[in-house]
């Protein structure tokens, strides 16, 4: 009985383990259907005549340009790099005024966990003033922070960390 | 020394609620060097059925786990007393046992049983203490818990915890796919209850002071709310869901009232309290910065909360009937997070960044000593035993979430995993109402 109980443990570490030995993966806007195809209800780019919708494709290209932001250790800035996901987000949400984006705030593991929603808020706020400073009115945005509860990646170093800190546009959600 | 208690989870359904899978395996990491010894002899039983529970073994473990106690193996018992008149000390002098404890079961009738037992002196052969408690089958644990709080306070002056409980969460599965699981469990790991479970993130479980009812934060409405949970009938009520975050619930001393947090529209994260009778609303802190992770005072006049006000996260204290007149609390070192109060109102416990590592650690309210208690690189969540003679608090072993606990002197450490998954955010009940 206890043979087999430890056995079971230390089966089940391990197969934690070689889940983790896994190179993790970065969720990009081509395996997001949720966020892609859940704001207009069309899965087409082009309309009926065969046109491109001028709208979609501006979505398409802000989706495009990306919907993750990164941040440095206990950083709330966007980094230079970033910008321009901001403003074809903004472009894209200035054109359509009636439709909105969720901005979740998240935070690596390190250190407590209600201080990581704060830290996750505070990004998702920087994310969302930036988008009101390129005209984004403020019924459009709505923030939620998940701090280190929903992290993207499974780790404790770095690599992992650098992942985990991050504020996701998502549309339709 | 290492020594290695398995214990298994019996399903019990005495609730309405489900029970959990998950399993916890306690392994005492680090004991007291100096245990005293003891001898719990199992229990009589004069039927010809089988004993219906083995008071004895849980009586034995309970006083193990707590690291001051070192049970003599059955094994190695040459007699079997269940009464004073029956034991020959110099038997057990000879064993090296400083204490015996004998008793034994006797059938009331139905489904009721009595215990007796009692505890002797072994070197002068002095009986300390003696009681009959009665129990059903289903309440036979929780008596054996009754009877080793009662060895454990006449021994070391402590009033026992054996008979108190955890709550705490489970994650399983990888992310950012997961189950997260609130669970409630004896403080032996048995006996685990789920209370709420969603594919959403739960975290931050606070009992109520009568014990009864769990506050927590859940995400399941894809956005933080604050929940009371009665746990006897499942009974739930969402108490904040408003805009921004909603977390951080801590019960008041007479149970009416809870601090928060809030970040409302604007994302100023602040602490506030909230009447749970009128939903009276009250800002406490209107710092720009992070304000969070409040906790009342034994009296409670005072809230302690943690704020990166000054660049990075320090202790605070702010009186509750003059809002936004907080002082600092914490001075040494760059990182104290999560505080929680002593039973005896005279210390915190925190999160410390300790030379890199997150560790738990004490700091003394009167000297502002500080005092790092746990070795671990990501600890964090500590809770107060109700007898304030140990912490219980979230670890990591190998990449995975595992509970730990350290006695308030740093001497007595125990790990708590679960088979599957990670568990983390532990709060330790306080005692049960009734004594």
């Amino acid at each position: 009985m206890r043979a087999a109980q430890l056995m079971l443990i230390v089966m089940s570490g391990l197969a934690l383990a070689s889940c983790k030995s896994k190179p993790p993966t970065l969720p990009d806007a081509s395996n997001q259907p949720e966020e892609t195809s859940a704001d207009t209800g069309r899965t087409t780019d082009t309309d009926v005549s065969g046109r491109v919708d001028p709208n979609e494709q501006l979505k398409q290209t802000a989706i495009q340009a990306g919907v993750i932001i990164y941040f440095d250790y206990d950083r709330a800035e966007i980094k230079p790099e970033f910008v321009p996901i901001v403003t074809a987000h903004a472009k894209y949400l200035n054109t359509n005024s009636a439709n909105k984006i969720r901005l979740e705030g998240h935070s690596d593991e390190r250190g407590s966990r209600e201080y990581n929603i704060g830290l996750g808020e505070r990004r998702a706020q920087a994310v969302r003033r930036a988008l009101m400073l390129q005209g984004v009115t403020e019924a459009q945005l709505t923030t939620v922070s998940y701090g280190e509860e929903r992290p993207a990646v499974q780790g404790s170093d770095e690599s992992a960390y650098a992942k985990n800190r991050r504020v996701e546009l998502v549309y339709g959600r | 020394m290492r020594k290695v208690v398995w214990l298994f989870v019996v399903v019990a359904s005495a609730l309405a609620m489900p029970a959990a899978n998950a399993q916890l395996v306690i392994e005492i990491t680090r004991g007291q060097e100096n245990a005293v010894p003891i001898a719990v002899v199992p229990f009589g039983w004069e039927s010809a059925n089988a004993a219906p529970f083995d008071v004895a073994q849980v009586v034995a473990a309970d006083l193990q786990r707590s690291g001051r106690f070192a049970p003599l193996d059955r094994k190695d018992m040459i007699d079997r007393p269940t009464a004073g008149d029956q034991i020959r000390f110099q038997d057990w002098r000879y064993l090296k046992s400083d204490f015996i404890v004998v008793g034994k079961l006797t059938p009331d009738g139905g489904d009721r049983y009595s215990a007796q037992f009692e505890l002797y002196n072994v070197l002068n052969g002095q009986r300390l203490t003696g009681q009959r408690l009665t129990a059903t089958t289903g309440s036979m644990r929780a008596m054996s818990h009754r009877i080793a709080d009662i060895i454990f306070e006449q021994l070391t002056g402590i009033r026992g915890a054996f008979s108190t409980r955890i709550a705490f969460v489970s994650a399983e599965g990888t992310p950012p796919k997961q189950q997260y699981t609130l669970i409630v469990a004896d403080a032996d790991g048995e006996n685990q209850q789920k209370i709420a479970n969603s594919s959403e993130p739960i975290m931050s479980p606070a009992w109520s002071p009568d014990g009864q009812s769990l506050a927590y934060v859940s995400f399941e409405s894809k956005a933080s709310a604050i929940y009371v949970q009665t746990l006897r009938t499942g009974e739930r009520s969402r108490v904040s869901a408003r805009a921004g975050i909603n977390g951080a619930p801590s019960w008041s001393p007479d149970g009416s009232t809870l601090a928060l947090t809030l970040s409302r529209k604007d994302g100023d994260v602040d602490i506030y309290t909230l009447k749970l009778q009128s939903q009276s609303l009250t800002r406490m802190t209107f710092d720009p910065g992070i304000d969070t992770e409040p906790t009342w005072s034994n009296d409670g006049r005072k809230l302690y909360f943690m704020s990166d006000r000054a660049g990075g996260p320090q202790i605070y204290e702010v009186d509750v009937d003059q809002p936004n007149r907080a002082t600092r609390v914490t001075f040494e070192g760059t990182y104290n997070a999560r505080p929680r109060l002593s039973p005896d109102g005279k210390q915190l416990a925190v999160v410390h960044l300790d030379r890199g590592n997150f560790r738990i650690a004490i700091v003394d309210l009167q000297s502002k000593g500080v005092q790092v208690l746990s070795p671990g690189r990501q600890d964090e969540s500590p809770s107060f035993a109700p007898n304030g003679a140990t912490l219980i608090y979230a670890t990591q072993d190998r990449g995975r979430g595992v509970l730990a606990t350290v006695s308030v002197d740093g001497r007595v450490q125990q790990r708590l995993a679960a088979s599957t998954g990670d568990v983390r955010e532990p709060v330790w009940s306080p005692f049960p109402s009734g004594r």
